[in-house]
């Protein structure tokens, strides 16, 4: 699997999915084509999906809340007879590497959390119509959804048979959903998760794993009935306005990917990348509906479309580039222009989806499994929204006064916090970065607030604990050499567990355990011989033999 | 173990149900929602009627069946296992050699409960599909066949809901349940398998039902009879015996009908099998119109054996649960860990035979398997009209004509092989399948034809009688 992997698609485009508009609400209609697997050596039978599944479903996902603000309400269904989706496709797991199963399944984690941001923040809500068996991840994606449907014709299940079928566990958040989310009772989830044929129609809404069961001549006006319900309950615009999420501007050479104000250089040999964006070239708009017009060419959307592919391209087809160096480079004052504006026109529902965007980008950079250093220098512009950029690094270096060998007039490097710093894009546990940040020292967090709107330089920033380390230009160079070797030296592994456990400190919540758990637990459990060695469930999976297991209990 | 049938309970059985009061308990509580069932979903309007129907007293091969009068409500189903073979063991997968089990292994429950799930479905579900056959029987003793048909599959449905009650606990009883509360072309509940969903609107159908589909039942039957689940192995070995029976109602009626159409064609100098104009005008089926309907029988029910590679059979097979068509005939280690099988696959732009893990190929074996006893089916029919010097031959149709599942599912074929396109499928769709006015036309020669002694127009007598009586015998007595 060393396929370059290809996150743009398009619904003209897509193989598995059918997208159904008809305002206020909208299908999603899962009807896999199984000969149009990603890779070789797996035909995606029975609805089960992979990456280029769930990449046209994540696409969908984004289209839907900026495409159609009209839209208000989405149904997920199955095209398929008695099938709604059979979950992540076996063979394709037990053929891929590790690395890329984790990488797919953090993915289809990011795209079933986007479901649910966009049901809690978009008010777009997902309804999950069951109309056959949903096993595995294929449960997962409804549980996402913030109503399940299921058909009650004594035949469609939900199931989750990971742990009795192949040793490892569901890897899209299913246990930590059915016990938080759907607050089944633990004891009948363990049931519920032993259970390789899973729970149907009246047994399983008891167990709360699904709302309705509903026989199979209602359900389709039932299942209607109910997006139409919570369409109602929308707050979207009725107004057909659409912002149409264009294809990237993308020129990917050997060792660079270029985007319009992302730019990302691949050192393969030093076995580190340096991704740099860049700050708006125009002028904030006047008001909201300028920035509507201006659409996917609006500075903070397009940036943010950029930096969420960068990061993509980064975790599946750069794995063995292992720290990442973080820049900016353009003009302060317009990127904190851009900032108050996202802040004083939140309530417009273009500006919205933009702000709730660069929330779910600036967490996906958060959980990337790769070493992150900001590095402010002159001509930066860590300002608001990019100043999350250098919060979300592991370390941030920051240089005071000038690169003495330029003779370029960039101004000094400076950190401008705005009130977007404090609360508009908090990281999976809740918390915002600078919470996380100060967890214990509140009073820095209140100083902090002090220092809005001011053009922080390099000593102030370090006073305010908001930078790591503040070098001049005679100790740059070397300090972030040595820094780089040291790093690149250490075990990737442990790094990935380090990072984690510190990017993330304070309280948990649903989304912050779901990928806790896929690091921790799925991911050690895939990597054990009871699923991956040569007598492991995964291995043998399809081969009819039975799995040996090693009995002792870690 | 008693291989006579013990009546000292409300339910015949040879499983000594008396001193198993937990199980007699469950039997008896879902005894009445069976009987429910039968009223609902068996046969209309026939409940009152006497009906010379055997009953199974016994399990010794070729003397078990008792012939008699009965009002079917108040025939004996009942739990009847083949006798236990002293010694048994597991005959195939990774545990072969070690002492077949009695008890249900913990770790396979699921896929054994699935399977048998699935095997209980269709048992009621023809029922279902043939309940309004009764009023246009050709004849008494067609009529009474129906009727034994149904009555047998109501007690297969009872061999599977007793091993669901014993060997399931509160899952099994609820699936038990549940067989009685899904319903063929049912809306909201449909039996599980689609050709188990499709009408069995008249006579001609009902035989060819009964000739391919029950045949699939005997081949699903032979697999699990090799189970290393002993009790199931044992269930299945007799329902064998009367599965028997169903196929030979199907093939004769097949026959019988042939050898009308013959008899007819041969008295009026028709030579040309096509002559439909005349030949309706005479009230007989013609043989084209047979060959398009079997194309139809034939194709869906191979569909019914799942994918050709199949992980699911595979497992199936490792774990020893269900094996092969006469698996301890095949010489081989009956493990299968590294050996391979031809299986008929498209590639390229042509069908073509490649050698595939024989463990996942399970059920691309067990349809070569059936296929091979279909043909010597259509070799018997043939024999017919060649013997009445018609110049006709009916052909089974290629394997991936028609297919909804397995490796051919998306690809459109024609009887004979040929690999079309859509459009071209679409035109000669109903000269593949039969078309609407076949139906209309098989439909409207369905009189009933209820006259001691007495057959429609369209179907011979048969050569003998059944249980002893000739065909000229009063086998059901319907009150006026």
């Amino acid at each position: 699997m060393n396929k370059r992997i290809d996150f743009a698609t398009h619904p003209d485009r897509y193989r598995h999915w059918k997208l159904e508009i008809s305002p206020p609400i909208a299908r999603l209609i899962l009807d896999v084509d199984e000969a149009g697997g990603m890779f070789e050596g797996y035909e995606l039978k029975l609805n089960t999906y992979d990456i280029g599944v769930d990449i046209e479903l994540a696409d969908a996902v984004q289209r839907l809340r900026f495409e159609h603000p009209e839209v208000k309400a989405v149904m997920i269904t199955s095209a398929k007879p008695n099938t709604f989706c059979a979950g992540a496709n076996i063979r394709m797991l037990a053929g891929a590497t590790h690395v890329h199963k984790v990488n797919f399944c953090k993915f289809t984690n990011e795209t079933r959390n986007a479901i649910e941001d966009a049901t809690e923040h978009s008010r777009q809500s997902y309804v999950a119509a069951i109309n056959g068996t949903a096993a595995g991840g294929g449960y997962e994606l409804a549980l996402a959804a913030h109503k399940i449907l299921i058909v009650d014709d004594g035949y469609a299940a939900v199931s989750l048979p990971e742990v009795p079928l192949l040793a490892v566990l569901p890897g899209t958040g299913g246990l930590t959903r059915v016990v938080d989310k759907r607050k089944v009772r633990r004891d009948i989830a363990d049931h519920f998760c032993t259970l390789e044929e899973g729970m149907r129609g009246e047994r399983a809404v008891r167990a709360r794993l699904v709302d309705e069961a509903i026989p199979r001549s209602a359900f389709e006006a039932r299942c209607e009935k109910l997006v139409r319900e919570l369409a109602a309950s929308s707050d979207r615009p009725d107004a057909s306005t659409s912002v149409v999420l264009s294809q990237l501007d993308k020129t990917i050479e050997a060792d660079s990917i270029e985007y319009s104000f992302v730019s990302v250089r691949l050192n393969r040999e030093g076995q580190h990348a340096t991704l740099e964006v860049r700050g708006p070239t125009t002028n904030v708009p006047r008001d909201a509906s300028a920035a509507e017009q201006q659409g996917a060419q609006f500075w903070p959307l397009a940036m943010m479309r950029e930096l969420d592919d960068a990061v993509l391209e980064l975790r599946f087809n750069e794995p063995e580039l292992g720290t990442i160096f973080l820049k900016t480079c353009g003009a302060a004052d317009r990127v904190a222009a851009y900032d108050n504006f996202l802040e004083a026109r939140a309530e417009h529902w273009f500006v919205r989806e933009v702000n709730l965007h660069t929330r779910r980008v600036l967490k996906r950079l958060d959980l990337t499994s790769r070493s992150m250093f900001a590095l402010i220098e002159p001509g930066s512009c860590f300002a608001g929204i990019l100043a999350e950029i250098a919060f979300a690094a592991d370390r941030s270096f920051m240089l005071e006064g000038q690169f003495e060998d330029r003779d370029d007039n960039a101004p000094i490097a400076t950190l401008c916090l705005t009130p977007g710093n404090f609360g508009r894009y908090p990281t999976v546990n809740g918390l915002t970065r600078l919470e996380i940040r100060f967890l214990g020292e509140p009073e820095t967090l209140q100083t902090a607030r002090t220092l809005i709107g001011k053009a922080l330089a390099a000593e102030a920033a370090a006073d305010a604990g908001l930078v790591t380390t503040v070098l001049d230009d005679i100790d740059w160079k070397d300090e972030l050499r040595l820094l780089t070797e040291a790093r690149v030296g250490f075990s990737p592994d442990a790094l990935t567990g380090m990072e984690a456990n510190l990017r993330f400190p304070g309280p948990e919540t649903m989304e912050s355990k779901i990928f806790a758990r896929l690091t921790a637990w799925q991911n050690w459990i895939f990597q054990r011989p009871n699923a991956v060695g040569p007598n492991g469930a995964l291995t043998l999976y399809g081969t009819g033999r039975r799995p040996e297991f090693d009995k002792t209990r870690v | 173990m008693a291989n006579d049938v013990s009546y000292d309970t409300l339910i015949p059985n040879n499983v000594d149900l008396s001193s198993d009061r937990r199980l007699r308990r469950a039997l008896e509580t879902w005894q009445p929602k069976f009987l429910n069932w039968w009223r609902e979903s068996g046969p209309t309007d026939f409940q009152q009627a006497e009906v010379y129907l055997r009953t199974a007293v016994g399990v010794e091969r070729g003397a078990w069946a008792k012939f008699g009068f009965v009002r079917m409500p108040e025939y004996r189903w009942g739990v009847l296992l083949a006798p236990q073979e002293e010694g048994r063991t597991i005959p195939f997968g990774e545990h072969k050699g070690e002492p077949a089990w009695q008890e249900i292994p913990g770790e396979y429950r699921a896929l054994i409960q699935r399977l048998i799930v699935i095997q209980g479905d269709t048992e009621p579900a023809s029922v279902e599909q043939q309940r309004f056959l009764g009023h246009t029987a050709p004849s008494l003793y067609d009529m009474r066949n129906v009727f034994q048909v149904n009555v047998e599959e109501g007690r297969h449905l009872w061999a599977m809901a007793y091993l669901l009650h014993k060997y399931f606990g509160r899952d099994g009883r609820e699936e038990a349940d549940m067989l009685l509360e899904r319903t063929s072309g049912d809306a909201d509940r449909p039996r599980i398998l689609g050709a188990f969903n499709e009408a069995t609107p008249d006579w001609l159908s009902f035989f060819l039902f009964t000739s391919f589909t029950d045949r699939d039942g005997k081949m699903q039957l032979e697999s699990l009879a090799q189970s290393g689940f002993d009790p199931l192995s044992r269930t299945c070995r007799f329902m064998l015996t009367e599965e028997g029976h169903h196929m030979f109602v199907g093939k004769s009626g097949v026959e019988r009908i042939i050898d009308r159409t013959s008899v007819v064609m041969h008295e009026h100098g028709i030579t040309d099998p096509g002559d439909v104009g005349r030949l309706h005008e005479l009230r007989v089926i013609d043989l084209p119109l047979l060959q398009r309907k079997m194309n139809f029988h034939f194709s869906v029910t191979l569909d019914l054996f799942g994918s050709e590679i199949s992980t699911n059979a595979a497992n199936l097979f490792n774990a020893g649960i269900k094996g092969r068509f006469h698996e301890t005939d095949i010489d081989d280690d009956h493990q299968l860990r590294d050996d391979t099988y031809p299986v008929l696959t498209f590639k390229d732009g042509r069908f073509v035979t490649e050698a595939m893990s024989a463990i996942t190929a399970i059920n691309a074996r067990l349809l070569d398997d059936y296929i091979v006893d279909c043909q010597k089916v259509v070799a018997a029919w043939n024999k017919v009209i060649k013997s009445h010097g018609i110049d006709f031959e009916l052909v089974l149709p290629h394997r991936a004509f028609n297919r909804r599942q397995g490796m051919f599912a998306d690809m459109y074929v024609s009887p004979g092989g040929a690999v079309l396109n859509e459009a071209t499928w679409l035109a000669e769709h109903d000269s593949f399948l039969g078309s609407s006015e076949d139906s209309t036309y098989v439909l409207s020669l369905m009189k009933p034809v209820d006259q001691v002694g007495e057959y429609a127009d369209w179907i011979s007598p048969p050569k003998s009688g059944v249980g002893g009586k000739p065909g000229e015998f009063e086998y059901v007595r319907i009150p006026s």
